[in-house]
C-alpha cells in the first residue's frame, strides 16, 4: 500500500501541476450550477434531484477526459518503461493512479456541496438522508467510470483514442438500460443487472442496497483486473 | 554477476535478438555496442525486466529475472534510451518520488539527495521543472534517478548520444567513478562513446554477438593495414610514381600532384614499416619532405567491418 501511496500522490500533483485539473474543476462546477439553479427555484422542491440527475450525464464526457492520460501519457512519452522497471507490483501503479482519477472526481462534486448549502438556506424539510446516498451513488458512478476511464487509458497510447474509447465504455454501461426493450424476455434481467442507471435509481431514491455495492465494486474491480493485465501483456513471449 | 543465456527475443516475425550468451563480472563496466536496430536495446529492456525473453535467461547474483522480478529490479538502476522523465515535475520532486519508491526517507533520502546532487551536479537545478532543463541537465537527471539508491548494476542505454563533448567527459568520467565497485553497462551505436571508458566490449550485429572482449584482445584478432600519408617537395610526379618499384613491400593507393607539391597515400602491414626507408630514399633522391603521418587501422574499422558485414570471429 506504501507504493499506491507515493503513485497517487505523484499523480495527484501531477494534476494540479497542470491546467487539466483547474479546467476540470471550473467547468465542472458550471455544468453543475446551470444545471441545479436552472430548475432548482421553479420546481419548489427541497432536494437536490436535479444535480443528482445530470451529474451522471456530465461525467460521461468528463471522466474519460480526466483519465484519459493516465497510462496513454506514461506509453508515450516513455515513463512507463522507468516505472514499470522500478520496483513496485503493476497493481500498484494502476490503483495509485486510479485513485488519483477518482480523488479529482470527488474535489469535483466537493464544490456541488455550494449547492447543498443553498438548499439548507431556501429549503423546508429537507431530506438529508437522499443527500446522502444522492451524493454516495455520484461518488460510486464516479468511481466505476474512472476505472472504464483507466482502462480504456491502458489501451493505447494515445490520448485521444483513449477518451474515445472511455466515452464509448461509459455510454454503453449508461445506455444499457435502453436496450431493455429490445431483449429478449430471458436476456432482459440479466441486461438490465448489468445496466449502471438500475443500480444508480436505488440509490438516488435513497436506498443503499449490497446488491447495488456488488455490482459497482466487481465492476471496478474487473476493469482495474484489465488494466493490470493489459499492462502485463508487454511481458508476453 | 550478471549471466545472459541463450536470449532469444521475437517480436511478431521480427527476430530483434537471436541467442546472446555473455557474462559480466562484479566491478567490470561492459560497453555493449551495436549499430541502430542491432538489438542492444532488446536485450537492455529484457535485463531490466521490462521485457520478457521469447527464450533463454538472465540471471543477476544467481536470480532468474523472470522469478525474482522484483528483487533484480531493487538491485539495478537503469537509464532508458531517449531518457524518458515526468517533465512537469520539479528535479527535487522527481528525484524525491523516485527515492521514496526505492525505500528511501528521512535521512536515508538526504544522504542519497546529497551525494546525487554531488556526482550528478545537480545543485543548480534543483528547484526548476525538469522540462525546462537543458538536454545535458535532462540525462544527469536521469542518471541520477538511476543511482538514487546506490544500485549494485547499472544499465544505462545510450547515456551520451546527443550530449556535446563536455558533457560527454563529465559523464564518463562518473560512469568511471561508478564503475569501482558496481557493475555498468553502457551501450552505444557509436565506439568512440565508450572506447575510453569500458573494461570490456560486447559488439552486437543483426541479434547477435560477433566480438566479446577488452580492446586489445579485440585489436589483436583484426590485423589491419596502417595507413601513410606523405607531402613530398621537388619530385616528379612519375618519380613518385616509381616508388612502387623501389618499396614492393607497400601499397601505393594514390598519387598526386597539389601546387607543386606531391601527395602520396600508401599502406603497409605491421610488420613492413617502411618509414625510415622512405626518408632515406627522400633524401637520397634530393626531396623535401614536409610531411609523413601515419593513420593506424583503429577499432573503429574493426566495429564497421563487424556490423557491416555481419562478422566472421565470435
Amino acid at each position: 500500500m506504501r507504493n499506491v501511496k507515493i503513485i497517487y500522490a505523484r499523480e495527484l500533483f501531477s494534476y494540479f501541476s497542470s491546467p487539466m485539473a483547474y479546467i476540470f474543476l471550473v467547468i465542472f462546477s458550471l455544468f453543475n450550477g446551470y444545471f441545479f439553479t436552472n430548475t432548482f427555484f421553479l420546481i419548489n422542491q427541497s432536494d437536490m434531484r436535479a444535480l443528482f440527475n445530470v451529474v451522471p450525464l456530465i461525467y460521461l464526457f468528463f471522466i474519460p477526459a480526466i483519465t484519459m492520460g493516465l497510462i496513454a501519457r506514461e506509453k508515450s512519452s516513455g515513463t512507463i518503461e522507468v516505472m514499470s522497471t522500478l520496483p513496485i507490483m503493476d497493481w500498484e501503479f494502476v490503483l495509485g493512479k486510479y485513485l488519483a482519477a477518482l480523488t479529482l472526481v470527488i474535489v469535483g462534486l466537493g464544490f456541488s456541496l455550494v449547492h447543498f448549502i443553498t438548499l439548507m438556506i431556501a429549503g423546508t424539510n429537507i431530506d438529508y438522508g437522499a443527500v446522502i446516498t444522492g451524493y454516495l451513488g455520484l461518488i460510486i458512478v464516479g468511481a466505476f467510470y474512472a476505472a472504464i476511464g483507466t482502462f480504456a487509458s491502458g489501451v493505447t497510447e494515445n490520448q485521444v483514442v483513449a477518451f474515445i474509447i472511455g466515452v464509448a465504455l461509459v455510454l454503453f454501461f449508461f445506455l444499457m438500460n435502453m436496450l431493455l426493450m429490445f431483449m429478449p424476455t430471458w436476456l432482459s434481467g440479466i441486461v438490465q443487472y448489468m445496466s449502471v442507471d438500475y443500480h444508480l435509481s436505488n440509490l438516488s431514491r435513497g436506498v443503499i442496497d449490497s446488491r447495488n455495492l456488488i455490482y459497482f465494486g466487481t465492476m471496478i474491480w474487473l476493469f482495474l483486473m484489465l488494466t493490470v493485465r493489459l499492462l502485463e501483456m508487454r511481458k508476453w513471449r | 554477476m550478471i549471466r545472459v543465456e541463450n536470449l532469444v527475443k521475437h517480436y511478431g516475425d521480427v527476430k530483434a535478438v537471436r541467442s546472446i550468451n555473455f557474462q559480466v563480472s562484479d566491478g567490470e563496466i561492459l560497453g555493449f555496442l551495436g549499430a541502430n536496430g542491432a538489438g542492444k536495446t532488446t536485450t537492455l529492456k529484457i535485463m531490466t525486466g521490462f521485457l520478457t525473453p521469447t527464450s533463454g535467461n538472465v540471471y543477476i547474483n544467481d536470480m532468474n529475472i523472470l522469478d525474482d522480478s522484483l528483487e533484480i529490479r531493487r538491485q539495478i538502476g537503469y537509464l532508458p534510451e531517449l531518457n524518458p522523465l515526468y517533465t512537469e515535475m520539479k528535479v527535487y520532486d522527481l528525484l524525491e518520488f523516485t527515492g521514496r519508491i526505492r525505500g528511501l526517507e528521512g535521512r536515508a533520502f538526504h544522504q542519497a539527495l546529497s551525494r546525487v546532487i554531488e556526482e550528478c551536479g545537480l545543485k543548480g537545478v534543483l528547484h526548476k521543472s525538469v522540462g525546462q532543463c537543458s538536454k545535458g541537465y535532462k540525462q544527469r537527471i536521469g542518471l541520477a534517478t538511476a543511482i538514487i539508491h546506490d544500485p549494485k548494476i547499472l544499465i544505462l542505454d545510450e547515456p551520451v548520444s546527443g550530449l556535446d563533448p563536455n558533457q560527454i567527459m563529465e559523464i564518463r568520467r562518473l560512469i568511471k567513478r561508478l564503475g569501482k565497485e558496481k557493475i555498468v553497462i553502457i551501450s552505444s551505436h557509436i565506439l568512440q562513446e565508450i572506447e575510453a571508458t569500458v573494461d570490456r566490449m560486447v559488439i552486437i550485429h543483426d541479434g547477435k554477438i560477433v566480438a566479446d572482449g577488452t580492446t586489445n584482445e579485440l585489436m589483436a584478432g583484426f590485423q589491419g593495414q596502417t595507413q601513410l600519408s606523405l607531402s613530398i617537395k621537388g619530385a616528379k610526379e612519375d618519380q613518385l610514381h616509381s616508388l612502387k618499384e623501389v618499396f614492393p613491400d607497400v601499397n601505393v593507393q594514390r598519387v598526386a600532384m597539389e601546387d607543386g607539391l606531391g601527395r602520396v597515400v600508401l599502406e603497409y602491414s605491421h610488420d613492413h614499416d617502411p618509414r625510415e626507408a622512405i626518408f632515406q630514399h627522400a633524401v637520397k633522391s634530393n626531396w623535401i619532405l614536409l610531411e609523413m603521418s601515419t593513420q593506424r587501422a583503429h577499432l573503429e574499422d574493426l566495429f564497421r567491418k563487424l556490423t557491416v558485414e555481419g562478422g566472421a570471429h565470435a
